[in-house]
């Protein structure tokens, strides 16, 4: 069986900078894996590539088997890969309902149907009580789960999160987790990237460790937190702090 | 029951709206020929305002060279009608066609190049101000001295589109009452809701799917072909046109305050920004004419524009809906105290 995401060597260079420095790895079709490193590894590059926001500069990107590298973003989307952004982005003239019907659209040209998958969406991050309500009126982990509810609503194979539970509490963020544990359940490829290493160990099966654009390590959190390169270069710090 | 009243505009607010258009018509009926030919005019520059207001309010891309369709519809009509003696609904579809095209191609031109925003508006006042200095030396289409249609003489003929000033008064209602229809229900259906989320953020709408590129040409292609109409009633109506005044800047300029005032986006924005501005117009032209003071009239414009985005940033209708919506809640809370009451 093919894998469901593949990069072989992708880069991309930002003038004299090298974001993304060579990253190869693959994804299976089910299960959490996070993307981890301190600031500035590359990471959101790394899922701006993956999603389609920016082309590499050298390498290949594969989704089921087809190279997607170099595809424009909503075609990527159309493909299957739905994306959230680190910044959350919500059309701030729209219901949380409208929100979400937007990715729906993405599939079907029927108001009531993107309505009914809006809904279906809502409900499993939990936001299903407040559909009809304005944007303003939303809490920072709300609109967390509004931008996750977008992409779900495009109706991905994979699941591209961007920093979902930066800035909660760790109460918000284990709901978070326990949100995504069920997606992944269903059948969904969830890469996450995250910054709180305590939460990556407590959602993901797998953890890829970028640092200075380089993958320097890749396997379960257990491995990872024993890894002398990782210690060194990223964790030392954070398990020290 | 949540579903259909999502799905269908509220059943007060299509009854209001043909309360509205039936006193209009009624109106048509009873005014005297100055406000007949005023109203006609207001009519027509809404219905080209909506096509404006649905690009910008709904599809996000400005346009400050709408004079180009609403040109390329006029010299349609006219032409056709004038030198062939073909019917003006021949001139309509033909000018559609025309616009349409032109439309997608300087949205691909432009879009395909990332010329984008004020960039592209730019680009819309360059391919205006083109088309007019190539039709004012076009001698086919007549040139600088324009074209003159034939005066009107014998009964009113709906399929030739001629008429007397209240025959023009209903068919510009008409196309009022059509271009509120296709606001509203493009608001409704897909597109409606894939062009706003475009126009509040590119970037997360293709994250989500939705193919900007298209879109944008869709929508400037669609615009266009909707003023080419207005444009060819306007000829019709006018009874003449010329470049400067049908291609000209001041065309460009003058359907875009009705929308602006009236509600961007909005059903009904375009007609109430309208039926205040363009009167406010012509009577401070005459009070301007009256005591010497030419330019009266701009300067009425621009206080109305200030004083509504200034008080009333979002358009007069959004405003007129949200009070509204606050009454019948109040009321709606008044009539649950009463039952309590009566318990």
């Amino acid at each position: 069986m093919t894998d469901l995401l593949e990069l072989d060597g992708v880069s991309r260079r930002f003038g004299g900078l090298l974001a993304v420095d060579n990253v190869s790895f693959r994804l299976k079709g089910e299960g959490i894996t996070a993307l981890v490193g301190p600031n500035g590894a590359g990471k959101t590059t790394c899922f701006n590539l993956i999603a389609g926001a920016l082309p590499p500069t050298q390498g290949s990107i594969r989704f089921g088997g087809e190279i997607i590298s170099g595809f424009p973003a909503e075609d990527i989307c159309r493909l299957g890969i739905g994306r959230t952004f680190q910044v959350v982005r919500p059309m701030r003239d729209m219901t949380v309902l409208e929100n979400v019907m937007i990715g729906a659209f993405s599939w079907t040209r029927k108001v009531s149907e993107a309505r009914d998958a809006a809904r279906e969406a809502l409900d499993m991050v939990g936001l299903g009580p407040k559909a009809e309500a304005g944007i303003s009126r939303l809490t920072l982990p709300d609109r967390k789960m509004l931008e996750t509810a977008k992409a779900l609503s495009t109706r991905p194979r994979l699941l591209l999160l961007d920093e979902v539970m930066a800035g909660l509490r760790p109460p918000e963020a284990a709901a978070v987790v326990a949100v995504l544990r069920r997606l992944a359940e269903r059948g969904l490829s969830i890469l996450l990237v995250e910054h709180v290493m305590r939460i990556v160990m407590e959602a993901a099966e797998h953890v890829i460790v970028l640092h200075h654009g380089a993958k320097i390590a890749e396997g379960t959190p257990r491995y990872i937190v024993s890894h002398p390169e990782v210690v060194a270069g990223y964790l030392g710090e954070a398990f020290r702090a | 029951m949540q579903k259909k009243r999502d799905a269908l505009p509220d059943r007060g607010a299509v009854l209001g709206c043909l309360a509205a258009f039936a006193v209009l018509a009624m109106l048509g009926g009873v005014l005297n020929p100055y406000l007949i030919s005023l109203l006609t005019i207001v009519f027509l520059f809404t219905f080209i305002g909506q096509s404006w207001s649905i690009m910008l309010g709904l599809g996000g891309q400005l346009s400050i060279g709408h004079a180009l369709f609403v040109g390329i519809g006029a010299y349609s009509v006219a032409v056709l009608n004038i030198r062939y003696g073909l019917s003006p609904w021949f001139g309509l579809v033909v000018g559609m066609a025309l616009a349409a095209t032109i439309g997608a191609t300087l949205a691909w031109l432009s879009f395909r190049f990332e010329v984008r925003g004020i960039y592209f508006a730019l680009l819309t006042i360059a391919a205006a101000e083109f088309s007019r200095v190539v039709f004012s030396g076009w001698e086919f289409v007549g040139g600088m001295q324009g074209l003159f249609f034939p005066a009107q003489s014998g009964p009113n003929s709906f399929w030739m589109l001629r008429g007397d000033a209240r025959f023009y008064y209903f068919v510009s209602l008409a196309a009022v009452l059509l271009g509120v229809s296709a606001t509203a229900l493009i608001r409704l259906s897909f597109l409606g809701y894939v062009w706003r989320a475009m126009r509040d953020d590119e970037d997360a709408s293709r994250a989500l799917g939705v193919r900007t590129f298209l879109h944008k040409i869709l929508v400037v292609s669609f615009s266009g072909a909707w003023a080419a109409i207005g444009g060819g009633l306007l000829a019709l109506v006018q009874g003449s046109v010329f470049p400067d005044s049908i291609m000209g800047m001041g065309i460009s300029v003058d359907i875009l305050v009705g929308p602006i005032v009236g509600g961007l986006g909005t059903a009904f924005g375009p007609l109430i920004g309208t039926l205040i501005t363009l009167p406010l117009d012509h009577l401070a032209s005459a009070i301007g004419n009256k005591f010497g003071i030419p330019g009266l009239n701009n300067v009425g414009y621009g206080l109305a524009l200030i004083a509504a985005v200034w008080l009333l940033p979002d358009g007069i209708w959004p405003a007129i809906v949200n009070s509204a919506k606050s009454i019948t809640r109040l009321s709606w809370f008044g009539n649950l105290q009463m039952e309590q009451v009566k318990k």
